[in-house]
């Protein structure tokens, strides 16, 4: 049976596109789309019809021809005869490098200074609140051009270390700093010096054994067993006693001041222009992360606090064991964000000359070859691919502690 | 951000395009000044004083086609360019002309779609050492760390030259000289490596220009000029036959200082007559007015007077003619003739 107010089915007429709120809508995003489609389509047109005027023409061939720059920090086996596809590779790592680097520490940073800018001290609360505040609001640009300045000013170059009486003694005998980067020892393994390693690493899996094992025998009988020392000892003793044993496999290569009048070469060598992008974006970005471990340690209700303290459990457990794992749920999301930040960041690093794939593709290559529209596009598909996996990463990490309903 | 690079991108050959093919000596004349991209700042060939007026070598050029143009030499925008961005900006019309120490090379003539209009500049790739170094050969800089500008011919030069004695280096890559010279001068590097004119003119402004030496290897041609964009030769021959009149002006003994009496009436020597426009039609047939070269000789003089006033034996950067001495004079320095 129909009442006399049901709308007439069928009976649709042209006007109703705009005047039915059912319709309306749709007839405006249709609307919309097919506007912007036609102006990305008039801008593509005029790139190719003006490329073509212009006698150019988009081909990526040039990523096959060599490169003929050099770079000075790579991970990979590069020399100036590669390809530009090589230099991409390198440029790729590099970011990648960087990126994982300040994501770590900015964590650290972040982390700390979230947590003690909520100090009951005042001062430590104050000087966090200082950083944050400075860091947070002077670009960032600026800070790796004054970090960068600063090393450059400040540290000596390599030649005070060099030659038979040199004005500088490394610290130890085995670091040097200096504007050209850090020079420490690097360590050489033996065939057997690899056991050690091996013993090492299993090691430290077993220490993250007990812990599980301590958590449960704690949550089953609360029992607790000591975490901290047992933990050390698991990690160190058996990989120091099978060094000695083994006959000391491992020895250090240590920077070496004679090797030749320019550089001290050996060693492990820490490029300047890595240190202080990587310094500068990670303290900036972890003046953001303070914010967001702040809001969600706030977030977390005082309740919680008050419920775990009237249980008696003590100030830094209360804070490890109640309200961070709840804050975690309001930290990750933003997390992410600034982690991707820092990705595009690291975009500036040509800035202090470190060879980031936007140095490297975006900058040389795409200079020398004249290739401006195809770099940029590879680029962009670069730090689109790389956004999307961070941000998917860390999503699955977020839906896995996230508040499960049930 | 990346997406405003692409749009930015888009939109800037878009508009390319557009320009390229339309007559930029008209377009420069309808704007009444000219837009010269030079240098960042390199003493002695383009670098703004103290009252932010551009001087040098390359502004000279840059002032001698405004000029020709306009009968003005202050009818000039200078757009400092780095060696990244210069062929970018010339490219997409932001500039006219490029007149930044930029080498003449294949690529850049052909696949770059540029056309240089000549040379003011005969060049070679130099290396600047401090002296307390003991270095005296380029080949004893095994293992030295480098400083090299990006986006350069020297950078490529570099790498051949040191692959090509199997020694090794490590470059510092930099954006502008001024940034070259600091890390420099702070031992970031221990060589500072462009072009030879380049590295004279950055020393000549260091406090003690006496404790840097330039190593005796010339390790490559450079051949710098100015340029303009590939498709308009109108325009390219308004550049080329500028820089020829101010060549020419020298051979033929017209300055700063006589070109005003030499144009006044017809002299008994019609080369000069038809330069100063006071014979033939040469003028008109660049679409300039008849004194267009004796506008472009009046406003810095003729290239042995900008020469000597920017870059020359006394000044503090103390470049020889060398090469650069007119072809009389056993140098390269030639233009074809007027007529
Ligand atoms: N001639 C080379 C190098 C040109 C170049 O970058 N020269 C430097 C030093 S001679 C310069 O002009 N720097 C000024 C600046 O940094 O703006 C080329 O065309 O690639």
């Amino acid at each position: 049976m129909t009442s006399i107010t049901d709308p007439q089915q069928g009976s649709f007429r042209l006007s109703m596109l705009i005047n039915d709120t059912r319709y309306r809508s749709y007839t405006f995003q249709a609307i919309a789309f097919v506007v912007l489609a036609l102006c990305i389509g008039f801008v593509v047109n005029n790139l190719f019809t003006n490329l073509a005027a212009q006698g150019l023409d988009i081909s990526f061939d040039f990523l096959g021809v060599p490169a003929g720059y050099d770079i000075n920090q790579r991970l990979i086996e590069y020399t100036s005869q590669s390809t530009n596809l090589r230099a991409t590779m390198v440029g790729i790592l590099n970011t990648l490098l960087v990126a994982v680097l300040a994501c770590a520490t900015a964590t650290v940073f972040g982390v700390l200074a979230g947590v003690l800018r909520l100090s009951n001290n005042w001062l430590v609360s104050k000087l966090m609140a200082f950083y944050v505040e400075i860091f947070r609001n002077i670009p960032v640009l600026i800070w790796i051009l004054i970090i960068y300045g600063i090393m450059t000013i400040s540290l000596p170059g390599a030649r005070p270390y060099l030659g038979e009486n040199p004005d500088r003694e490394m610290l130890f005998g085995m670091f040097a700093f200096t504007n050209r980067g850090v020079n420490a020892p690097a360590p050489v393994f033996d065939p057997l010096g690899w056991v050690v390693l091996a013993i090492f690493v299993l090691s430290v899996v077993g220490m993250f054994l007990y812990r599980r094992y301590a958590k449960q025998l704690l949550y089953k009988t609360g029992r607790l067993l000591p975490m901290g020392w047992p933990s050390v000892l698991i990690v160190f003793v058996p990989a120091i006693l099978a060094f000695f044993v083994l006959g000391q496999p491992i020895t250090l290569d240590i920077p070496d001041t004679m090797a030749n009048r320019f550089n001290i070469k050996g060693g492990f060598q820490i490029g300047a222009p890595l240190i202080a992008i990587w310094f500068a974006l990670s303290i900036y970005t972890g003046a953001f992360i303070a914010e967001n471990v702040r809001a969600g340690i706030q977030a977390v209700s005082k309740g919680q606090t008050e419920a775990a303290a009237a249980l008696g459990i003590r100030p830094g457990r209360i804070m490890s064991l109640v309200v961070l794992p709840q804050a975690l749920r309001v930290i990750i999301p933003p997390l992410i964000s600034n982690y991707l930040n820092i990705t595009k960041n690291s975009s500036l690093a040509i800035l202090v000359g470190y060879a980031d794939v936007t140095a490297t593709l975006g900058g040389i290559t795409l200079n020398q070859t004249g290739r401006a529209i195809e770099c940029v596009l590879l680029l962009m598909l670069f730090y689109l691919v790389i956004s999307l996996l961070i941000s998917g990463l860390i999503n699955i990490y977020n839906n896995a502690i996230k508040l499960k309903e049930r | 951000m990346k997406k405003t690079v692409l749009f930015g991108a888009l939109t800037v050959a878009g508009l390319a395009a557009g320009m390229a093919s339309a007559a930029t000596l008209d377009d420069v004349k309808a704007r009444g000044s000219l837009n010269c991209g030079v240098t960042t700042g390199l003493v002695g060939f383009a670098s703004p004083d103290a009252n932010g007026v551009w001087d040098g070598f390359d502004v000279g050029v840059c002032r001698a086609v405004a000029a020709a143009i306009f009968g003005d030499p202050t009818a000039v925008e200078f757009v400092p360019t780095t060696g990244k961005t210069r062929f970018t900006a010339l490219a997409s019309g932001e500039i006219d002309m490029l007149a930044r120490n930029t080498t003449w090379t294949f690529s850049r003539d052909i696949d770059l779609k540029f056309e240089f209009t000549g040379v003011n500049y005969y060049d070679g790739q130099g290396f600047l050492v401090p002296k307390d170094l003991g270095v005296s050969s380029a080949k004893d800089l095994d293992g030295a760390t480098v400083c090299i500008q990006t986006g350069t011919t020297t950078e490529l030069n570099l790498a051949d030259f040191f692959r090509s004695n199997n020694i090794s280096y490590d470059p510092v890559p930099i954006e502008t000289n001024a940034e070259g010279q600091q890390q420099y001068l702070a031992g970031a590097c221990d060589v500072y490596t462009t072009d030879a004119s380049g590295l004279a003119a950055t020393r000549a402004s260091f406090e003690n220009p006496n404790d840097h030496v330039l190593l005796p290897e010339i390790i490559s041609k450079e051949p710098l000029g100015p340029l303009v964009r590939h498709g308009d030769n109108d325009w390219g021959d308004v550049v080329r036959w500028t820089l020829n009149a101010l060549i020419t002006a020298e051979e033929l003994g017209v300055t700063s200082a006589n070109v005003a009496d030499l144009a006044a009436a017809p002299t008994d020597n019609p080369e000069v007559n038809r330069l100063l426009g006071t014979e033939g039609e040469l003028g008109a047939m660049l679409g300039l007015e008849a004194d267009w070269a004796k506008n472009a000789i009046a406003a810095g003089g003729n290239y042995g007077e900008l020469f000597e006033k920017n870059i020359g034996e006394n000044t503090p950067i103390g470049l020889a003619r060398g090469l650069n001495a007119q072809w009389t004079e056993g140098g390269l320095i030639y233009s074809p003739p007027f007529r």
